[in-house]
């Protein structure tokens, strides 16, 4: 081990085909056309000396230390903005570039403070570096005159350039007294993060960065992604946890845990403590940009809550017990077979995890396939993208996005429909927001006006704020405008789809019935704009569309996936750079969780149960005959529960009490068992319900790999032991020993080949060769052996893209005069999903409580006022929150997030769910709002059964 | 001096300003000159109207405000009087006609008279050097400063 540095090439790459070459200090260099000289002396391996260049950010000449002189050429122009000609004959180093350079780091460091030894960037400072680089010995100009440095002038007079350090920002500092004003972290902020939240006021002398306007950062608009504190060559923005521990001495690539997007990060350590998540610039997914989640919301790994010791207890009334891990296997084994014995086979269980790695995921499956003898497996996917799994597999033969990333540089006209991607998915809005500024168009389908839609220099030309619950509709009517105006593709559709299906579907959306004019009426989306959005998405050039769980948790939402797949096909929008259908997904290891057999009817790979061929794979290798009949989904365990034939459930990280819809029923399920055992990093609010409780581990502690939105396999390295002394695979595995089997994998890596084993799409998938690869786009085998960063190139996968029908069906949750406002769910940037880590972190700061937005004429009607207490009435229940009123939301519409487990908001959300997978309709829940004092009966009563449920024996305290 | 005028009246006669000169290529300086002849000043509160309406941040705003010395963040007197300062004002013997003034208005360089009637500002070039040492009047250029024409200076403004 040791740092890993990565090179600073000092402006970015160029992506030219025709290559120039040159000469640099005597050295022959062949670079891409539009290469920076900065940038090829450094692919030549000479470093020339530089401050406000990095290659994450466009060149901007302005400190003048990579001045270079070039034969032939007047002066000595920046080599970061001069690109490099045929034949070019450059020097780095002469008698006059080294007095320029001394002269211009003498004026630096005249106005900066010389305090080396004691600064957090000690060891870590280009300026440091640039001094040592140009051979600073004196600075002349003395520091008495006029500075930024000094707080007073002499010991009475103040020194009105001085800025005190801004510490608002719970994770980085901004000491203007070290800044050298070189822009770097305002070029960030807008060309990599895309919020143009900073900017540099004033001029000259007196030119400072300033957050927003001339305000602290925690009240400007910047949303903390870092990327402006990982551009600064100074210590002026800082890392807090740089400067309570010092400087890294060891850093290792690994894989964020929190949502689909996947980053690389470069954990930097010292010892086995965390200093700073810095993101990694040859990560394929993020490209060295993160968001505030993963740069730094970390604490809860070392949260005083986290739960180390095994627990028991008989009653879920009763305080819990600690006990030995022998104690705790034996217990659940003994448990687990007592109740299979006296209620039958199927009576026990278990839900894998998305949040965990692809080899506990397969590990979890494999105990209840081989160790239960049932296929009572089911996934968190069931509440967010199994639509999606169904309806891509429907149409175009695979459960997965089509595309990579990176593909989205290639795209002219995006389509973002049901989903947020600033909040939930940043860094991918990020690299997002970067092509809408340089020119491709953008249409929403949302019914809020989310930041996407507009904020600074990007602007949707569409947006459709539809009702909840008429994607199909409008999806349909986007369909109708492109078959009626004949902009639809014919070659595409003839070559690579079924030509008599599409002309049955397109007869069906040809009805005057799904015209914009009558879906108009449902949806209440002018007509005008739905067919301006349908011409723009199928004339545009590139159409690509992004969707998120706005589209899939409706009672219709795999007909949505089946409508939003024959959009792309009916343009011809799939196989390519730039276009194709991308779920963006919610949890960082949802699609591995999908791709390692967590449903019922599936065995990894997607291959259905009832398949002898794929059974007999697995019942040779693990010695067991399988049930060829699919198990129990989430919803139909607890309805199982309910009835008494269902006692049991392994639940290894998540929080269903909180994540699933309907809390009473999922509450009365869990009540209705006699072995809960949740498998977690904190006493969530499942375990309130449960018998036995394991302690879990975090993503920093294990090794395994997460496979995120673009079917990226990503490698998670273990950087310190796990607190509670297992990683998640080695408790599942001991689990699985208590129980007879006779597993023996002492790596993950085993696992994995294990995997790759049985699973065609992951055959050529194996540690060693993520090693050398970084990572790797299922499938990879013998047919894709680099992997797959663009599916369905030459033709779909299940051979004929196939158009479905899909007629608009109203939910059957709709309003009334009881209930007359529509509730619709979502996130903010700052916390992830139920919150059970981010709540532990200091990102509370930016959202400390769950809001109800409502209408402002909606609020009068109803009198009432921004932030009042506001009781929210359903068919299936009450909660009360407060009121933030914003037009972001339609009249009618009414909207919130389910980050706090006070707020309970699925305790109003219903049991409705869609029809082929049973996903949830989170997003549309009849409501009725009214005036509130506080919390609910319900939330009290909650609150009290969480408090007594969390005792802890000998303990004075319950957690959380 | 003027009172500020509430926040809800900036914002509205910001939009008025914006709404005439929003087409424009290019239109945040003009926006913003517009902003300075409607108050006198550029209020911060016009500034967050100006982002939104141009789909800017209000960082972007405030930097190029900051940047420019013409701006001003706070009212002015009824009359602002700037004296040029570059070399060819100096070499027609601008300091003593500043010198001379500054006694006679009683304020220095970015001040403003207690009765409100004018504001002192230095500026370096008009352009004028020809007719050095020069002045601008409420946006009106004066060439050839003597003691005549600061007669004529004050009179005006302490009118």
């Amino acid at each position: 081990m040791g740092m890993i540095h990565e090179i600073d090439f000092g402006t970015p790459a160029s992506t030219s085909e025709a290559q120039v070459t040159l000469t640099v200090d005597g050295f022959t260099v062949t670079v891409p056309e539009g290469t920076s000289i900065m940038r090829a002396s450094m692919e030549a391996g000479i470093q020339i000396p530089k401050l406000c260049a990095t290659d994450m950010v466009d060149a901007f000449g302005s400190c003048r230390l990579c001045l270079v002189e070039i034969e032939g050429r007047n002066g000595t122009p920046s080599s970061c903005t001069t690109p490099v000609m045929p034949g070019m004959v450059v020097h780095t180093q002469t008698g006059r570039l080294k007095d320029i350079r001394k002269g211009v780091m003498e004026l630096y460091i005249s106005d900066h403070p010389l305090d080396c030894l004691t600064c957090a960037a000690n060891g870590d400072c280009e300026l440091q570096d640039m001094a040592g680089a140009v051979g600073l010995r004196d600075v002349r100009y003395g520091y008495e005159g006029e500075n930024h440095v000094k707080a007073k002038t002499d010991v009475a007079t103040a020194n009105f350039n001085w800025m005190p350090k801004d510490e608002s920002n719970p994770y980085f500092t901004y000491d203007p007294s070290k800044c050298i004003v070189c822009s770097r972290c305002v070029r960030a902020c807008e060309e990599v993060q895309g919020t143009f939240a900073l900017t540099i006021e004033g001029r000259g002398f007196g030119s400072r960065v300033s957050p927003g306007m001339h305000q602290v950062f925690i009240d400007s608009e910047c949303v903390s992604c870092g990327a402006c504190v990982q551009a600064c060559p100074t210590a002026t923005l800082t890392e807090k946890s740089v400067i309570q521990i010092g400087q890294p001495e060891h850093s290792v690539v690994t894989t964020c845990a929190y949502c689909g997007v996947g980053c690389s990060f470069k954990a930097e350590m010292r010892g086995d403590e965390l200093v700073r998540m810095v993101p990694w610039k040859d990560g394929k997914a993020n490209r060295g940009h993160s968001c505030v989640k993963g740069r730094f919301a970390y604490g809860y790994s070392t949260h005083k809550d986290r739960i180390l010791n095994p627990m028991v207890r008989e009653k879920i009334t009763d305080p819990w017990r600690e006990v030995s891990w022998d104690e705790a296997f034996k217990h659940v084994a003994s448990e687990f077979r007592r109740i299979q014995y006296q209620y039958g086979k199927a009576a026990i269980g278990g839900i894998t995890s998305s949040r965990c790695t692809n080899e506990e995921t397969y590990l979890v499956q494999k105990l209840i396939r081989q160790g239960f003898g049932n296929n009572n497996v089911d996934t968190c996917a069931r509440v967010c993208h199994s639509p999606t799994g169904y309806g891509l597999g429907q149409t175009f033969g695979t459960s997965a996005g089509t595309q990579d990333f990176d593909s989205v540089e290639h795209t002219d006209v995006v389509m973002i429909i049901g989903a947020n991607p600033t909040d939930g998915h940043p860094v991918f809005a990020s690299r997002l927001k970067k092509r809408l500024r340089a020119g491709a168009k953008l249409i929403v389908l949302d019914p809020r006006r989310t930041d996407i839609v507009r904020s600074a220099h990007i602007e949707a030309q569409h947006h459709l704020p539809l009702k909840p619950g008429t994607n199909v509709a409008v999806l349909t009517a986007l369909a109708h405008v492109i078959v009626t105006e004949g902009i639809y593709n014919e070659k595409f559709i003839r070559e690579r789809c079924d030509w008599s299906e599409f002309e049955d579907w397109a007869a069906f959306v040809a009805e005057p019935r799904n015209s914009p004019e009558e879906v108009e009426k449902v949806s209440g989306v002018p007509a005008a704009e739905i067919r301006g959005a349908a011409r723009l998405y199928a004339t545009g050039g590139n159409g690509a569309i992004y969707y998120g769980l706005g589209v899939t948790e409706h009672s219709q939402g795999s007909t949505t996936v089946m409508a939003i797949a024959n959009l792309a096909m009916v343009t011809g929008n799939i196989g390519r750079k730039g276009v194709g259908v991308n779920p963006l997904r919610g949890q960082n290891n949802v699609q591995g969780a999908c791709d390692m057999g967590s449903f019922p009817h599936e065995l990894p790979g997607y291959r259905h149960i009832s398949g002898d061929a794929v059974r007999d794979i697995y019942e040779s290798l693990w010695g067991v005959k399988l049930d060829s009949e699919p198990g129990l989904r989430i919803p139909n365990m607890l309805d199982a529960a309910v009835e008494g034939s269902f006692k049991g459930i392994y639940i290894q990280g998540e929080d269903i009490l909180q994540s699933d819809p309907d809390t009473h029923h999922v509450a009365a399920g869990l009540e209705a068992m006699e072995c809960v055992v949740v498998h977690d990093l904190f006493l969530n609010e499942t375990a309130n319900y449960a018998h036995v409780f394991l302690p879990g581990s975090t993503f920093l502690e294990k090794d395994g790999t997460f496979t995120n939105a673009e079917r990226r396999i990503n490698r998670v390295r273990k950087v310190m032991a796990p607190k509670n002394g297992l990683a998640d695979w080695e408790v599942t595995q001991q689990l699985a020993q208590a129980m007879g089997l006779k597993w023996t994998y002492t790596h993950p890596s085993e696992i994995m080949d294990e995997i790759a084993m049985t699973t065609p799409s992951f055959a050529g998938v194996s540690y060693p060769y993520l090693e050398k690869m970084g990572s790797v786009q299922w499938p990879c085998n013998e047919k894709a052996p680099l992997g797959t960063p663009i599916m369905h190139i030459d033709g779909f996968v299940r051979g004929k893209g196939k158009f479905i029908r899909t007629e608009y069906v109203a939910t059957d949750e709709r309003t009334g005069p009881r209930f007359p406002l529509l509730l619709t769910t979502g996130r903010v940037l700052s916390q992830y999903n139920v919150g059970a880590q981010t709540r532990r972190t200091d990102n509370v700061v930016w959202h400390g409580e769950d809001r109800l937005e409502i209408h402002p004429h909606d609020a009068e009607n109803r009198g009432i006022r921004d932030e009042d207490w506001v009781k929210v009435q359903s068919r299936a229940g009450e909660t009360t929150l407060r009121a933030l009123i914003t037009d972001r939301v339609a009249t009618g519409v009414v909207y919130t997030t389910f980050h706090h487990p006070d707020t309970q908001a699925n305790v109003i959300t219903t049991d409705y769910s869609d029809w082929a997978t049973n996903c949830p309709e989170y997003k549309v829940t009849a409501v009725q709002i009214g005036a509130s004092n506080g919390p609910s009966e319900w939330q009290i009563e909650y609150d009290e059964q969480a408090r007594r449920s969390r005792r802890i024996e000998g303990r004075l305290e319950a957690a959380e | 001096m003027t009172m500020q005028p509430a926040s809800t009246e900036i914002a509205a006669r910001t939009a008025a300003v914006i709404a005439g000169l929003r087409g424009l290529e290019g239109p945040l300086l003009p926006i913003l000159h517009g902003i300075q002849d409607e108050f006198g000043f550029v209020p911060p509160e016009a500034l967050p109207v100006i982002a939104d309406a141009l789909n800017i941040s209000k960082a972007e705003v405030h930097g190029v405000v900051t940047f420019y010395h013409d701006y001003r963040n706070h009212p002015a007197g009824r009359h602002v009087l700037k004296l040029c300062q570059a070399e060819a004002c100096q070499a027609m013997g601008s300091d003593a006609i500043t010198a001379q003034i500054k006694q006679r208005l009683g304020i220095g360089f970015h001040e403003t008279a207690k009765d409100g009637s004018v504001t002192l500002e230095p500026v370096y070039c008009l352009g004028l050097c020809a007719c050095a040492p020069a002045a601008m009047l409420d946006g009106d250029v004066i060439g050839r400063l003597d003691a005549d024409a600061l007669d004529d200076i004050v009179q005006a403004v302490r009118a």
